[in-house]
């Protein structure tokens, strides 16, 4: 049962849009023991960094586990350059503490870009365990939308939001969720997961409704062992770690503030990193 | 080859060849060269062979050591080296890292008239020796015994039970949490005190004998101890104290404030000092501030150092006396420029609005009675603060263990969340030994391997009851 394992293949990959992809990877240690709100560590090669990833899917059976990354940096460009056939150096997991899944009524799931696949199975969670699942889906435009179908098969109801208005209402996710508060939709509790700005106006939108919230923050991790406490967030003015302690935390005690200038720590040297990368690939990420 | 005559106790002790002070600042090469035959056959001479053995009964683990001195003096190596390995596992780790000042070089009865022999130093030359030509063959391993032995992490406390329960026939898996092993000897150490291909031959060299290495599994959030108990018959844990203490003052969430463990992972581990061939980055800015006076303290200074910032300054609360640190690695901190600011402490860090830290604000302690630990305690004394300019600030105040496992079991914990064991290891749950760090709080490379050989004992012994119960 306890096989070392050197590498990790790539299974199956899909490209969800030009800078989105899907990846489906073996690693059966990691999917036996898998729980919604999950994440893995990524290192494609030697000289990688340690990417966190929340885990999308995964199956025991035939030992794999899915992530879906969208390219914002060298590293994750990296990833998504890689093939099926192509392997990890290292995976890493699971990690971090699952989700709490249970029956509560209605539960609004709130998802932003590439945080709607990181969103899916919290939300596939609870709609199994008998509760209404609202989805929020947020987007830049129609082309960075994902998992919509995936998404509407476990919702009761879906709302979609794109900055543009290339596709759904034109706007943004909180108000989307603000409508549903006008329309008088009892909400139970609020899963949000996405763009650090975006979780922090969900939370400033149902403070006043006093409902439940809760987000996946995603500071700078390291270890991701609990080890070195890079991704230390303030949660109810004390510090937690992300790794361990969440990435799930109550939206109304964080200090998104704080976060939101902490995830600037290495803004140069990702910067930096960026360029070398397109040089060398003769290509543009072309985000941010 | 030529040597003085045995004994020569008045020849000048040799502190062993190290680069250049300006030199290697600029890079992450070991810093000391240690010795050459001729070196170490003249510092053998010095040896008086001692009947009753001071410097032996002064090691935790009790090598050999007049004996492997003599060897070496008669240029046997191989039987030099194998003395060492009748006690100790991993010489060329402990000959570089072990405080040998506490231990045999302060027994031994050279050491206020002409200085102790460089008992350190012979050791590692004879393991380094030894590795480079092959003279080590692996250890004969029993026949197996279908006994199944987990060891969670694989720093030096997990790799000493590995060693020692796979000789006796043991099938042991190693788990480690990160994506490369040796634990604190991996992501703490800088190379330029324990390259890296040591930590790899004594890995290697466990994968030939047959222990299995599983990589990025965490326990007690990966798989549960509850579970590998259950699939094993006895559990190791070496897990090691990874947990940073914070500085506790206010201003702790700026950019630029890392924990010394952070800190020294991005550049040992990830070797972050290459960037951009490598991805993870590290960031010192122009003025490196550390806080703090123990091994770990010196290292992410003379890290720091390394990436070349206008200055490194060390705050330590207390005086130069009461460092921690080995006295070897206060003076190769001085000698690399890193500036020390004693009876210092920080108590709030400033940033700007960028939330990068910009300053820090000290106050100057005097020593007043002493504490609990024996050592006067450090006292503020009021009105004396002053502002330091600093882009970074690393804190090496110290470390407790992990408390993953603690958290997801019913593990009997101290009030520092360490593990509790009794002398042989076994902690509150049958058939689960602890040993190292998570059980010490931090402590030093030579005990917990001190530790792993002491459970890997009590391990066999408590199987082979169990067995022999059974029949």
């Amino acid at each position: 049962m306890y096989k070392p394992q050197e590498r990790y293949e790539i299974i199956e990959k899909r490209d969800l849009s030009d800078v989105i992809s899907e990846h489906i990877i073996y690693a059966p240690l990691i999917a036996r023991s898998t729980k919604p709100g999950h994440f893995v560590i990524l290192m494609k090669d030697e000289n990688s960094e340690r990417i966190p990833v929340t885990l999308v899917d995964w199956n025991k059976d035939k030992g794999t586990i899915t992530v879906i990354i969208q390219s914002i940096g060298k590293s994750t460009a990296d990833i998504n350059s890689m093939k099926k056939g192509d392997f990890f150096l290292n995976v890493s997991g699971p990690l971090g503490t699952p989700v709490e899944v249970k029956k509560v009524g209605t539960v609004v799931g709130i998802g932003g870009g590439v945080g709607i696949a990181e969103l899916y199975p919290i939300a596939k969670a609870f709609k199994e365990a008998g509760n209404k699942v609202i989805s929020i889906l947020g987007a830049r435009n129609k082309d960075l939308l994902i998992l919509e179908k995936e998404t509407k098969e476990i919702s009761d109801e879906i709302l979609i939001t794109t900055d543009d208005g290339s596709y759904g209402k034109k706007g943004v996710v909180t108000d989307a969720l603000k409508e549903l508060y006008e329309k008088g939709e009892k909400i139970d509790s609020v899963f949000t997961i996405g763009p650090l700005i975006m979780m922090k106006f969900v939370a400033l939108a149902t403070k006043p409704h006093s409902t439940p919230t809760y987000a996946s923050l995603n500071p700078i991790m390291l270890d991701a062992t609990g080890m070195c406490g890079g991704c230390k967030v303030e949660v109810d003015g004390k510090f937690k770690f992300a790794c361990v302690d969440g990435p799930m935390f109550d939206a109304h005690k964080v200090n998104f503030e704080s976060l939101l200038k902490r995830n600037n720590a290495f803004k140069e040297f990702e910067e930096q990193s960026l360029k070398e990368f397109e040089k060398k690939h003769n290509c543009k990420i072309g985000l941010h | 080859m030529n040597k003085p005559k045995r004994p020569s106790p008045n020849l000048k002790r040799n502190e062993g060849r190290h680069q250049d002070p300006v030199e290697r600042t600029k890079n992450f090469e070991e810093v000391a060269l240690g010795f050459n035959m001729e070196e170490a056959l003249t510092e053998a001479a010095r040896c008086l062979n001692c009947k009753n053995k001071p410097c032996e009964l002064a090691c935790p683990v009790n090598v050999k050591i007049p004996e492997f001195i003599t060897s070496l003096y008669q240029e046997d190596i191989q039987s030099s080296v194998l003395k060492i390995y009748e006690t100790s596992l991993f010489p060329a780790i402990c000959g570089r890292v072990c405080p040998q000042e506490e231990y045999c070089e302060a027994a031994c009865v050279l050491k206020d008239k002409f200085g102790s022999v460089s008992i350190g130093r012979l050791e590692r030359f004879v393991a380094d020796y030894a590795r480079k030509n092959n003279m080590l063959k692996l250890p004969e391993c029993d026949k197996d015994n279908g006994l199944k032995v987990a060891c969670v992490g694989s720093g030096p406390a997990s790799l000493a039970v590995a060693a020692e329960l796979r000789k006796k026939g043991y099938d042991v898996t190693v788990f480690e949490a990160l994506h490369e092993y040796g634990g604190v000897l991996r992501y703490g150490i800088p190379t330029f005190r324990l390259p890296r291909e040591v930590i790899d031959f004594e890995v290697e060299n466990l994968k030939k004998m047959g222990v299995k290495f599983i990589k990025n599994v965490l326990i007690g959030k990966s798989i549960s101890l509850d579970e590998i108990r259950k699939d094993f018959d006895a559990v190791f844990i070496g897990s090691g104290a990874g947990l940073p203490s914070p500085l506790g003052v206010n201003g702790e969430d700026l950019i630029g404030v890392y924990s010394s463990n952070e800190f020294l992972t991005r550049i040992n581990l990830m070797k972050g000092y290459k960037f951009p061939e490598y991805d993870t980055p590290v960031y010192v800015g122009k003025k490196v501030v550390v806080v703090g006076g123990g091994n770990t303290a010196m290292d992410s200074a003379r890290c720091a150092k390394r990436l070349n910032p206008e200055s490194v300054t060390v705050l330590y609360r207390r005086t130069k006396a009461e460092m921690p640190a080995r006295a070897e690695e206060i003076e190769n901190a001085i000698e690399e420029g890193i500036k020390f600011e004693f009876l210092t402490a920080p108590v709030e860090l400033e940033g700007d609005e960028k939330g990068r830290l910009k300053r820090v604000k000290c106050i100057r302690m005097e020593l007043g009675e002493p504490d609990s630990s024996g050592r006067r305690k450090p006292v503020p004394i009021k009105g004396s603060e002053f502002y330091m300019e600093a882009d970074v600030i690393i804190a090496a105040i110290g470390q407790s263990p992990n408390p993953l496992i603690q958290q997801t079991s019913k593990i009997e914990t101290n009030k520092w969340n360490c593990l509790v064991v009794n002398e042989k290891g076994q902690t509150s749950i049958e058939g689960v030994f602890a040993g190292g760090d998570v059980v010490r709080g931090g402590a030093t490379v030579l005990l917990a391997m001190k530790d792993g050989k002491i459970a890997a004992n009590a391990i066999d012994e408590y199987l082979k009851s169990k067995i022999s119960n059974k029949n």
